[in-house]
């Protein structure tokens, strides 16, 4: 396989569903669903992108689909240069998938025990496995809950383990749902930090699907955002915030309370004692507003607040 | 081959993670096992209890009875302990861990099959066997090689009619949800339709177990010429040694459903 080829490529694909609903006793109606609705997008070898998107925006089922659980209703996709439908399980040496909500290791079976077990599924030489499991368990601090079952292990310390548990075969592709989901702040940064250092240094292709814009704005360079099971945005994360209808504020502490102020450029949104907040175009420049500000009033203090990329990926779907 | 070697690997591997954590409660595995042997021989005391005031059912006597219900409790115990996990399959499908097994590079139905192996299901054996050991004691059979042999293979063909038993049901559930009940109708209710000699029931029954779900291939064709004993259908003679075509017909059969089951689940998403 070329090294330049794509680890995804996804051309066009529709993905409908019957969704069967009671009307009445006996009757049924028959209704379809466009879950992923003429989808087309590219991710390089070594990318780290975020999949965003409301739910039932056609997230879950376009990794599905990239995973090959799914069978797209039309359109292609290649995923390290295979068909995902088709070829199955040789893709699946070749990815690793954390679902946030459904456990990959073994419920009741201590976390030592389900890695060992993937060596065996995954067949991987136990030289490799041992290497691999070493460094995994070291990064990830895995070393005093091997022994535990992974039921009694906190949400956080799972998903250490589930994380593990998809690298373990060494994927060139790793697919994450929500691996960030009820995790306090501390275990949010360390896993950020560690699928960082696999992402730069073994290369690894990393597709993350969030809510968590602190996942996004951390970790990913590029955004794609789906909605209505079409792809509403694709690229930076500043071209995300730039984008039209968006605004930065500037929240300026004068000496004293003020009626509002009146500079070009910029319109206050709130005024709260001597603080007030000014909204303008995310375009613009912030440098003449501070000037006027500077010039015209007693300023003690002044800060400028990017657009919350909440705020901007939810006007994308109001948009969509 | 490979693909079999690796499937059979994995099996033997998720297994043998849970006979492990199985064994971790000793005291508790042998509790279940022997609650299972107590369970599974409860229906055979039954029958124990009945002959001390009937000397034959349907025309035959305990000895043979004890032969047809070890054949059959035989066949189901070795099938329940490879597949019985895959009774979870409707709940799977429902919570989504089926999806986390297809993005394995093992077959799911493997998957499905081995996980949460359930050691303690030996109890169901341990009794089959000791009920056809004594059943062999007790009836009169003209022992030679081809008989011998009619019954290894017999018990062999058993095990394979009720794990695609199984299989079937499992592929039932990808449409019918949580259908376990009906898979349960179908391999206890089979074992206890097949403890009894055929006679006893209508004729219809006995042709339904013959060409529909064959479990008449599980004990009754095989045991009938062990002992000498006359096909109350007239069914030619060779049909008594036919269980592993009949093992082997289901089993396609299984196959194919399993394989469609599969397909809908991922064409459907549900």
């Amino acid at each position: 396989m070329a090294a330049d080829e794509p680890a995804i490529e996804v051309v066009d694909v529709h993905r409908t569903f019957d969704v069967r609903r009671r009307a009445g006793r006996l009757r049924r109606t028959r209704q379809v669903v466009r879950a992923v609705d003429g989808l087309s997008f590219d991710v390089a070898r070594g990318e780290m992108v975020g999949l965003l998107g409301p739910n039932g925006a056609g997230k879950s089922t376009t990794v599905k689909m990239l995973t090959g659980i799914l069978v797209p209703t039309s359109g292609a996709l290649r995923v390290v240069g295979l068909d995902p439908a088709a070829a199955r399980t040789r893709l699946a040496r070749r990815i690793g998938v954390v679902f946030g909500q459904r456990s990959g290791l073994w419920w009741d079976l201590p976390l030592r025990d389900s890695f060992a077990l993937l060596r065996r599924i995954y067949d991987v030489p136990a030289d490799r496995h041992a290497a691999a499991l070493a460094e995994f368990v070291e990064l990830l601090e895995l070393g005093e809950l091997m022994d535990i079952p992974v039921r009694a292990l906190s949400l956080g310390q799972r998903m250490r383990g589930e994380i593990a548990a998809a690298l373990l075969h060494e994927p060139e592709l790793l697919y994450l749902d929500e691996p960030t989901i009820g995790l306090d702040v501390v275990s949010k940064g360390r896993l950020r930090d560690f699928l960082r250092t696999i992402n730069v240094e073994r290369g690894t292709t990393v597709v993350l699907t969030t809510h968590d814009l602190g996942d996004v704005e951390r970790l990913c360079r590029r955004v794609l955002v789906v909605d209505h099971g079409r792809l509403v945005f694709d690229g930076s994360l500043d071209a995300l915030r730039r984008l039209d209808g968006t605004t930065r504020t500037v929240v300026v502490d004068l000496a004293t309370s003020s009626p509002q102020v009146e500079v070009a450029g910029a319109v206050v949104t709130r005024v709260d004692g001597p603080r007030q907040w000014l909204s303008l175009p995310s375009g613009a420049s912030a440098a003449p507003v501070v000037a006027q500000l500077a010039a015209a009033y007693d300023v003690v203090d002044l800060a400028i607040q990017e657009p919350a990329i909440e705020d901007v990926v939810a006007r994308l779907y109001q948009r969509g | 081959m490979t693909a079999l070697v690796r499937s059979w690997q994995a099996y033997r591997a998720i297994s043998g993670a849970w006979v492990r954590a199985a064994m971790a409660y000793r005291a508790s595995f042998v509790a279940l096992a022997l609650g299972q042997v107590l369970t599974s021989g409860a229906d055979f005391i039954a029958i124990v209890l009945m002959f001390a005031s009937i000397d034959t059912l349907g025309g035959f006597g305990l000895g043979e009875i004890a032969l047809l219900y070890g054949l059959t409790g035989l066949g189901l115990g070795i099938a329940d302990l490879v597949a019985g996990s895959t009774e979870q399959l409707g709940r799977r499908v429902r919570d989504g861990s089926l999806d986390t097994m297809l993005v394995r590079p093992v077959p799911a139905l493997v998957q499905v099959a081995a996980d949460q192996f359930a050691l303690r299901r030996i109890g169901r054996i341990s009794q089959a066997t000791v009920v056809l050991g004594w059943a062999l004691l007790h009836v009169d059979i003209d022992w030679n090689l081809t008989r011998a042999a009619l019954l290894v293979t017999t018990i062999g063909s058993g095990a394979v009619i009720y794990l695609s038993i199984y299989v079937l049901g499992a592929a039932f559930q990808f449409v019918a949800g949580d259908a376990a009940e009906v898979q349960n109708a179908f391999t206890y209710g089979g074992v206890t339709l097949t403890q009894y000699p055929l006679t006893i029931y209508p004729v219809e029954v006995v042709r339904a177990v013959t060409f529909l779900l064959p479990l008449a291939f599980v004990n009754w064709y095989p045991a009938l010429h062990l002992l000498g004993r006359d096909d109350p259908l007239g069914l030619p003679g060779w049909v008594q040694a036919a269980s592993p075509l009949a093992a082997l017909a289901l089993a396609a059969v299984a196959g194919v459903a399993w394989r469609g089951g599969v397909r809908r689940y991922r064409s459907t998403g549900s």
